[in-house]
C-alpha cells in the first residue's frame, strides 16, 4: 500500500470528519436506486429512437430479417458510392448473412487504418436520445467503431430500450462488464474551428444504423 | 505552465483590445446559450434532473473515501492498476514512469484538463516522449503553445485563418500551396496527420469525466471519437482523473451524464461516451494490454473542509463560461491560468494560491448568471465572495482603498455627520460642475477615464424627505 494513497484517504477523511459509519454506501453499490428516467426513456418507441438518430445525422434503414440485412447495406453502399469491400465483426450472427448474395465481398478481423466500411452488431439501442451501445469483446472489436469512414451498425428492435438504465439492467444481467462499453450518438463530430460543426473528424463520417424488425423486447 | 493570473487587469486589456478575439467571443455568446436552451426545453425533467445530480454528489462527496477505495478495489479485479498521487508531482512522476516502464516513445493524448492542470505534456516531452494531442482543438493550441482558453472548447478564441497558418508552420512537409480556406480543409489535413499518431502511439492518456465506484470504470465523453482511438490503439492506457471525479453506479453516472452534455454544448449526449473497465479480455482482438488509473487528489481534500465543498460537485461542463458577462469579454486566457471563467475564479486561487490569482473572484460582478445555469448548483457568486473576504482579511490591499473604505464607515456609522458631509460634498460639486457633468474628478479617474461623471443636482433623500416631499 502506497505511502500516497494512505495519504489522500487520511485527507479525505480528515477533511469530512466524524460521519454515520455506513450511511447508505454499501446499500447504494449492491441495489443501485433508479435515477430520473426521462418521459422520453420511458418507453422502448422506435419513433423516439428514429428522432433522437436523425438529429445528429445517424442514417436508419429497416429489415424486415436479418437475411435482409445484406441487400439493405448494399443499397446503401451503392446510392452513396462506397466501397462494396467490408469489415465484418468476427460475429456469429453476422456470418452466415448472404453477403455474397448482395455482391460484398466480406473479411473478418478487427479495424485497421485501411479498411473504409465497418458492420458491427450493437448489444443495444437507446430510445431515449437515439444511441446505439456498443460493447468490446471478441465478436465486437472496437477498432470496427472508430477506425472506418463508414460505420454500419446493424441492431435488432428487440434490443432497443428506453432508457441508459435498461441498457445497464442488461448488461448487468450479462455478467462482468467488457473492457469497453461505449455509447454513440451520431457520426464523429468536431466544433472547434471558430464552432462549427463538421462531421468526420477522427472517426467515421458516417454512422448507418440496419434495424431488424424482430418485435420488442 | 507558469500562470500569469496576477497580471489579470493587463491580461483583460489586451483581450479587450484584441479584435480576433472579440469576434470568436462574440460567437461563442451567440451559440452555446441558445443551444442550451433549446436542449434544456426539450427535457421537461431537467431541473428533476439537476436536482437528483445534485443529491448524488453531494453524497458521493460525503462518502469519497469509501466510494474511492471501492472504485479502486473494482479496477484491480478488471486486472487494472491504480495510483494515487498527493500532487501534481507525484502525478507527473507516475505517468512518467509507466511511459518509461513500457519502453514507450510515442504517446496520444485525450483531453483533459487534470493533464493541463499537472502540465504534463511538458514533463513528458522534456523526458525525450513524443506526445500529441488528439483533440483537435487541444491539437491546435499544443502547435500553438497555448493553454486553453475554454474548458470544452479550448481553441475556441481562434480563427480559421490562425489555425491555418499553425498547420502552415507545423506541417511543413506538406505542399505549401495547399488551400486551407475551408474548415473542412483544416479538418481533413488534421485528420490524416493525427490517424498517423494515433497507428503509432504506445501509450494513450486520456482525462475521466466521471469513474464508476460500482464497476471499476472509467468515463470519457467526447465528441470526436479521439478518446477511442486513444484507448484503444496503444499497448498501454493510462486515465487520470482528480479524486472528486467517482460516483457510485453505472444508473448515478446515467444521471450526470443526462445534464452534461446539455449543459457543455446544448446536445442531448455527446457522440461518444466510453466506459472503460480494465485491459484487453481474453479473445479480444483489440485494446491495451494494461490500464492505469492515475488518482490525484492536488488539493481536492483541503477543498472539502469549508467553504469550498460544493466546488468539488462541479462536471466541467462549461455553461458557466458561456453565460458570463465576464468571459464573454475577456476570454478565457486572461484568467491566467488553466481554468476559466466563474468556475475558473473559484478553482485557481484553491489550486495555485489566493496570492497570485486573488484578481479572479474580484473579476465579476456576482450577477448570478453562473449559478443559475450550473447544472450542479454551485453557488458560485457565493464562493467568489468567500474568496474576496479571504483576500480582504489577508490585506494588504491598496492602502488607498483600506482608507477611503476606513473613513467610510467612520462617517457611515455617525448619520449626522454622514447627512453634513455627503450634503456639503454634492453642494460643492454642484457648483463646480460644467453643464451638469464632470470629464475629469480627482480620485475617480477609474470613472472618468471613460465616461463623464454626472453632478449631483439637488439635495439628498433624507433632506428632501424631511421637507415633506414625500412623492
Amino acid at each position: 500500500m502506497s505511502v500516497a494513497r494512505a495519504a489522500v484517504l487520511s485527507s479525505v477523511r480528515r477533511a469530512l470528519g466524524a460521519r454515520p459509519s455506513a450511511s447508505g454506501v454499501e446499500a447504494r453499490l449492491t441495489e443501485p436506486p433508479p435515477g430520473v428516467i426521462p418521459a422520453r426513456g420511458r418507453n422502448d418507441s422506435v419513433a423516439m429512437f428514429l428522432e433522437g438518430a436523425a438529429r445528429v445525422g445517424t442514417t436508419v434503414d429497416r429489415a424486415a430479417s436479418a437475411a435482409e440485412v445484406p441487400a439493405r447495406i448494399a443499397a446503401y453502399l451503392a446510392e452513396r458510392n462506397l466501397s462494396t469491400a467490408i469489415k465484418l465483426a468476427p460475429d456469429p450472427d453476422l456470418r452466415d448473412l448472404p453477403w455474397a448474395e448482395a455482391q460484398l465481398q466480406t473479411r473478418e478481423g478487427r479495424g485497421e487504418d485501411h479498411d473504409t466500411v465497418s458492420v458491427v452488431q450493437a448489444f443495444a439501442a437507446v430510445a431515449e436520445t437515439g444511441t446505439l451501445v456498443m460493447i468490446s469483446g471478441a465478436e465486437s472489436p472496437t477498432t470496427l467503431n472508430c477506425l472506418p469512414d463508414t460505420h454500419i451498425v446493424v441492431v435488432h428492435s428487440r434490443d432497443l430500450v428506453g432508457a441508459y438504465d435498461d441498457a445497464w439492467a442488461r448488461l448487468r444481467a450479462r455478467g462482468a462488464l467488457p473492457r469497453l462499453v461505449t455509447w454513440i450518438t451520431g457520426p464523429s463530430r468536431t466544433a472547434d474551428i471558430e464552432q462549427e460543426i463538421l462531421v468526420g473528424i477522427h472517426g467515421p463520417r458516417r454512422l448507418h444504423v440496419v434495424m431488424i424488425d424482430d418485435g420488442q423486447a | 505552465m507558469d500562470a500569469t493570473s496576477h497580471t489579470f487587469s493587463a491580461n483583460a486589456r489586451t483581450a479587450l483590445a484584441d479584435v480576433k478575439l472579440q469576434r470568436a467571443l462574440d460567437r461563442l455568446a451567440e451559440g452555446f446559450p441558445a443551444r442550451r436552451r433549446d436542449a434544456v426545453a426539450r427535457l421537461p425533467e431537467f431541473d428533476a434532473l439537476r436536482d437528483a445530480a445534485v443529491a448524488i454528489k453531494d453524497h458521493t462527496i460525503l462518502n469519497l473515501d469509501r466510494y474511492l477505495e471501492r472504485f479502486e478495489a473494482k479496477v484491480l479485479e478488471a486486472g487494472g492498476r491504480v495510483h494515487w498521487c498527493r500532487d501534481a508531482a507525484e502525478a507527473r512522476a507516475t505517468i512518467l514512469s509507466i511511459c518509461t516502464r513500457a519502453k514507450a516513445k510515442s504517446v496520444t493524448k485525450g483531453k483533459t484538463m487534470v493533464g493541463e492542470e499537472i502540465a504534463i505534456n511538458d514533463h513528458l516531452a522534456a523526458n525525450g516522449l513524443d506526445v500529441v494531442e488528439t483533440d483537435l482543438g487541444e491539437y491546435i493550441i499544443q502547435l500553438r503553445g497555448e493553454p486553453p482558453s475554454h474548458i470544452i472548447a479550448p481553441a475556441i478564441h481562434l480563427s480559421k485563418d490562425q489555425v491555418a497558418d499553425t498547420f502552415r508552420k507545423a506541417h511543413g512537409t506538406l505542399p505549401p500551396a495547399r488551400p486551407l480556406t475551408e474548415s473542412r480543409a483544416l479538418l481533413e489535413e488534421a485528420r490524416t496527420v493525427l490517424r498517423s499518431r494515433f497507428l503509432g502511439a504506445d501509450v494513450g492518456i486520456t482525462g475521466a469525466n466521471f469513474l464508476i465506484a460500482e464497476t471499476g470504470s472509467t468515463v470519457t465523453v467526447t465528441n470526436e471519437g479521439n478518446a477511442e482511438l486513444t484507448m484503444t490503439l496503444p499497448r498501454v492506457h493510462i486515465v487520470l482523473a482528480s479524486i472528486e471525479k467517482v460516483v457510485p453506479t453505472l444508473e448515478d453516472a446515467a444521471t450526470m451524464l443526462r445534464v452534461l452534455a446539455r449543459s457543455a454544448t446544448g446536445q442531448d449526449v455527446s457522440v461518444y461516451t466510453s466506459f472503460a473497465t480494465g485491459p484487453r479480455r481474453p479473445g479480444d482482438l483489440d485494446g491495451p494490454e494494461e490500464f492505469n488509473v492515475v488518482l490525484l487528489d492536488n488539493g481536492r481534500s483541503a477543498m472539502l473542509e469549508g467553504e469550498l465543498r460544493e466546488m468539488l460537485r462541479c462536471i466541467r461542463c462549461g455553461a458557466c463560461l458561456n453565460h458570463c458577462p465576464v468571459y464573454a469579454a475577456v476570454g478565457g486566457h486572461a484568467y491566467g491560468w488553466v481554468y476559466s471563467g466563474p468556475m475558473g475564479a473559484v478553482l485557481t486561487p484553491a489550486l495555485i494560491g489566493l496570492d497570485p490569482a486573488k484578481h479572479l473572484p474580484e473579476a465579476s460582478t456576482l450577477c448570478g448568471r453562473c449559478e443559475e445555469v450550473c447544472p450542479m448548483r454551485i453557488p458560485i457568486p457565493k464562493m467568489l465572495r468567500h474568496w474576496r473576504e479571504r483576500s480582504w482579511q489577508r490585506g494588504p490591499s491598496a492602502t488607498r482603498s483600506r482608507f477611503g473604505l476606513a473613513v467610510w464607515a467612520f462617517v457611515a456609522a455617525r448619520p449626522r455627520l454622514y447627512r453634513w458631509a455627503t450634503g456639503a460634498v454634492a453642494a460643492l460639486l454642484a457648483r463646480l460642475a460644467t453643464r451638469g457633468r464632470f470629464a475629469w474628478l480627482p480620485f475617480a479617474s477609474a470613472w472618468t477615464g471613460t465616461r463623464d461623471f454626472p453632478a449631483p443636482e439637488g439635495r439628498g433623500f433624507v433632506a428632501s424627505w424631511n421637507r415633506g416631499e414625500r412623492r
